[in-house]
């Protein structure tokens, strides 16, 4: 039958953006303070991390698949930097100029922890395509186990750096921008490029569609999806380095807490749908700025730190519930 | 004969485009009332309202002499009105029983299921049905497509359906199994139950139904005793004008093969099949639903795993390993299962075109300026009526849906192209522009597999048939010799040995 659905509301598109908008005025009215550069800029700060783990998983939702272990693999990629970090810095205190020790020691610690994650990640689409087990179920297993390697490995303490030029890094800001907040923004304007205009970024979407339609449109299913879950990897590996720099050392219990679940939240608030198949890289970049809001606006206004989990929630169950009600004549009616 | 279901003026409107425009219609008591049309002529959009599924935008029912408001499918239900959609309601997890009573489980005193008195009701209505081979616990996705209709018919008369609504009931079946489909509407006839009939097959149509109602764009054309009207006259005023010729010239093959399979075997599924294709060539596969003839499509694509036997493409070796190595040998696929395997439809006209051949627009990045260009060239030679290239295809009409899925299997550019049931469920109009691509298609050199179960197309189309029965070629029929009659000897095992 010609039956002609009403067009998306644009508001599918930009939603995310305008509810931005809304956030940034509010909290500028409800307190002044709130639009200092100074303030802006920790924000940014503070949600790159978690943000940047975010683009990986909306490749991953995208695809139909959840990733829960970033945060455990966060800690276990971040303990490695910190130990390649000290061996190297150690190994090579006698070399001269003594920069090239401090350049090779952390670039040594950036290899080795993204190496990790990659790895780590591998794991997971291996389990994921070949194992044919659900991905909740292989990632909530990878999580308790790259924790309790981690846990392992430090003893349960912590990680310290030997390197305060690590240190350095981590708190550097750049033509007065932070380096990890830099560093969100270009991974963001490359797997943007990649989702929306590379044969992979395509794939991605028809197999979180429909697989069946994409594996008879001679998409290698199984590749697209071990694909993104190596992406996720790969920005596991990048925050595990900046989180550990920031802090130049690296908590074997805590690092990566609850990682999972901003970095999740940030995909969903910022448009992708948690069935798969359509999203949007910049919405997630988004979607971790208007999390990072909340969080400074309930700081700022006093709020009990116990309560910010409870206004975190809603958030995330509210912008689903509306991203519904924007698709008019969708699936209800089938 | 007492008039059942009244309608007034009834009309619909999506997003202020009219779709459907002042049907008042009597359907009397008992009777098996017929609508036809072409896609987008409104059949559709009637039957939802009379389900429930739509609201009207104006117009009224009257359902046994009292003014009806059906708000929803459980209003239709409640005074005995049944759907049966093209695309069944059914859980494929759940067994017979379980979907018949779903929202409807009978219970023990105590509260707990009756699970025996619903296995032996189920027995009996399929008993009724005369289809007591289906096992009231038997799973749903078990069953053949045939057996699930029954299924759903089942699930209507359970519940005193008075009037059931048929929507394509034919298109999956086999020619043996619209038999035993026409006679149950026959007993239901007998046992005072109305039916609405829609098909595009307007050999069944004038054949069970006592009269007919013609729509077209959305308005009533005409309603006549089936007795009336010839099947010529049905189709004129379904298209408002003359068709001449449905199926296009054929023209010889050449004698070079293209196309040479030897001794495939599958997983009980294919015994042994080979057979040439030449080139240029519309080669047909007919036989019964489960004759082997999509899992040979699927064999020769890379979707399904082979114990023995090789293909050759003008007479290099393939290896049959997955589908990305058969489209790039020069094969495509039709699936005959649309929106299950052929399209995406959340994607657009243009990401549905290009996403077997994306390839070829990507260097690495892909050109979305060389996508639309290329997608608007199919959109204007298939004439694919869409709002626009961005447009859903979940937007679109099955027949336009179809063309699109065409235009994504010849966009690889294809030596060798396999269309499966490719004019399922869609109207005359668009079945005859599929049928003269295809012809062009042979024409310019592409040889065709031809996977059809109406034979009518078959032998309109094809310029030599193989019959498939239980995994094997039983038969070949050169054009000379090709008839209903002759294809179905084979197909159901008169001739061929077996």
């Amino acid at each position: 039958m010609a039956v002609s659905i009403p067009k998306k509301l644009s508001l599918d598109k930009y939603g995310p953006l305008i509810a931005l908008a809304a956030l940034v005025i509010a909290s500028t009215i409800l307190y002044p303070r709130f639009i200092e550069i100074q303030n802006l800029l920790n924000i940014l700060r503070q949600v790159s991390y978690t943000g940047i783990i975010a683009l990986g998983m909306t490749f991953v939702i995208i695809s139909g698949g959840i990733d829960l272990s970033v945060g455990s693999m966060t800690a276990l990629a971040g303990a490695f930097a910190i130990l390649t970090l000290n061996a190297v810095t150690q190994g090579l205190a006698t070399l001269s100029p003594l920069w090239l020790g401090t350049l090779l020691s952390i670039l040594a610690a950036a290899v080795v922890s993204v190496a990790v994650a990659l790895v780590a990640g591998l794991m997971n689409g291996f389990l994921v395509t070949k194992g044919r087990i659900a991905p909740f179920i292989v990632t909530l297993g990878t999580m308790a186990i790259f924790r309790s390697l981690t846990l392992y490995i430090g003893k349960a303490g912590e990680f310290r750096s030997v390197s305060p030029a690590y240190g350095d890094m981590g708190m550097s800001v750049i033509l007065g921008i932070p380096l990890p907040v830099w560093i969100l923004f270009l991974l963001a304007a490359v797997l943007s490029f990649v989702l929306n205009r590379t044969r992979f970024g395509r794939y991605v979407c028809a197999v979180g569609s429909n697989e069946k339609v994409a594996r008879y449109s001679a998409i290698n299913v199984d590749k697209i999806r071990l694909i993104s879950y190596v992406i996720v990897g790969l920005m596991v590996g990048i925050t595990a380095v900046l989180i550990s720099a920031r802090l130049n050392s690296l908590s074997s219990t805590n690092a990566g807490k609850d990682y999972e679940m901003d970095a999740i939240a940030a995909v969903v608030i910022g448009g992708t749908a948690m069935t798969g198949g359509k999203g949007s890289i910049w919405g997630s970049v988004v979607g971790a700025i208007i999390l990072g809001i909340i969080n400074n606006m309930l700081n700022m206004l006093g709020v009990s730190p116990y309560l910010q989990g409870l206004v975190k929630g809603l958030v995330i169950i509210g912008a689903v519930s509306i991203q519904r009600g924007w698709i008019p004549n969708g699936r209800a009616e089938k | 004969m007492a008039v059942l279901v009244k309608t007034e003026g009834i009309a619909k409107e999506f997003s202020s485009v009219r779709v459907l425009d002042n049907i008042s219609v009597e359907i009397r008591a008992g009777e098996v009332f017929g609508i036809i049309g072409e896609n987008g002529a409104g059949k559709s959009t009637f039957i939802k309202i009379l389900s429930g599924l739509y609201q009207p935008t104006a117009g009224k029912i009257w359902f046994d002499g009292k003014l009806a408001e059906i708000k929803s499918p459980a209003d239709a239900k409640k005074i005995g009105i049944s759907l049966i959609p093209q695309e069944f309601n059914l859980v494929a997890d759940l067994c017979v029983y379980e979907n018949i009573f779903l929202g409807e489980e009978l219970l023990q005193k105590n509260g707990f299921l009756d699970i025996r008195a619903m296995v032996s009701r189920t027995r009996e209505l399929l008993s009724e049905l005369d289809v007591s081979s289906i096992d009231p616990s038997a799973r749903i996705q078990d069953l053949s497509v045939a057996q699930k209709q029954m299924v759903e018919i089942a699930k209507a008369i359970a519940f005193d359906s008075r009037f059931l609504i048929m929507d394509e009931p034919t298109t999956m079946l086999t020619s043996k199994e619209v038999e035993i489909l026409f006679r149950l509407i026959g007993r239901l006839k007998a046992h005072g139950v109305t039916i609405v009939y829609i098909s595009h097959k307007l050999k069944e149509v004038k054949r069970i139904c006592d009269r007919v109602m013609v729509l077209r764009d959305g308005e009533f054309i005409s309603l006549e005793e089936t007795d009336n009207i010839s099947i010529d006259e049905m189709a004129r005023r379904m298209v408002g004008r003359e068709l001449k010729g449905i199926f296009p010239e054929k023209k010889p093959a050449s004698e070079e093969v293209a196309l040479s399979v030897r001794n495939i075997s599958a997983g009980g599924l294919l015994h042994d099949i080979s057979f040439d294709l030449h080139v240029g060539e519309v080669l047909g596969f007919a036989g019964l639903i489960g004759a082997g003839r999509t899992e040979l499509a699927e064999a020769i694509m890379g979707l399904r795993r082979v114990q023995s036997g090789t293909v050759t493409l003008h007479g290099k070796p393939l290896q049959l390993r997955n589908p990305w190595d058969a489209v790039q040998a020069g094969l495509s696929y039709l699936s005959e299962d649309r929106q299950g395997s052929g399209i995406i439809t959340s994607f657009d006209v243009v990401k549905n075109i290009t996403l077997t051949s994306l390839k070829e627009y990507a260097r690495p990045f892909i050109s979305q300026r060389a996508e639309a260009e290329k997608s608007k060239f199919y959109v204007d030679r298939f004439s694919i009526k869409i709002p626009s290239l961005s447009a859903r295809l979940e937007q679109l009409s099955g027949g336009n849906q179809q063309k699109v899925s065409l235009a994504k299997s010849i966009d690889t550019r294809p030596k060798i192209i396999i269309v499966d049931e490719p004019t399922r469920g869609i109207d005359v109009k668009t079945k005859h522009d599929i049928y003269v691509f295809v012809r062009e298609l042979a024409n310019t050199g592409i040889s065709v597999i031809f996977i059809s179960s109406e034979l009518e197309e078959i032998i309109g189309m094809c310029d030599r048939v193989l019959i498939m029965r239980g995994g094997s070629i039983v038969g070949e029929l050169p054009p000379e010799r090709l008839s209903e009659e002759e294809i179905m000897y084979f197909a159901t095992g008169i001739k061929g040995g077996y």
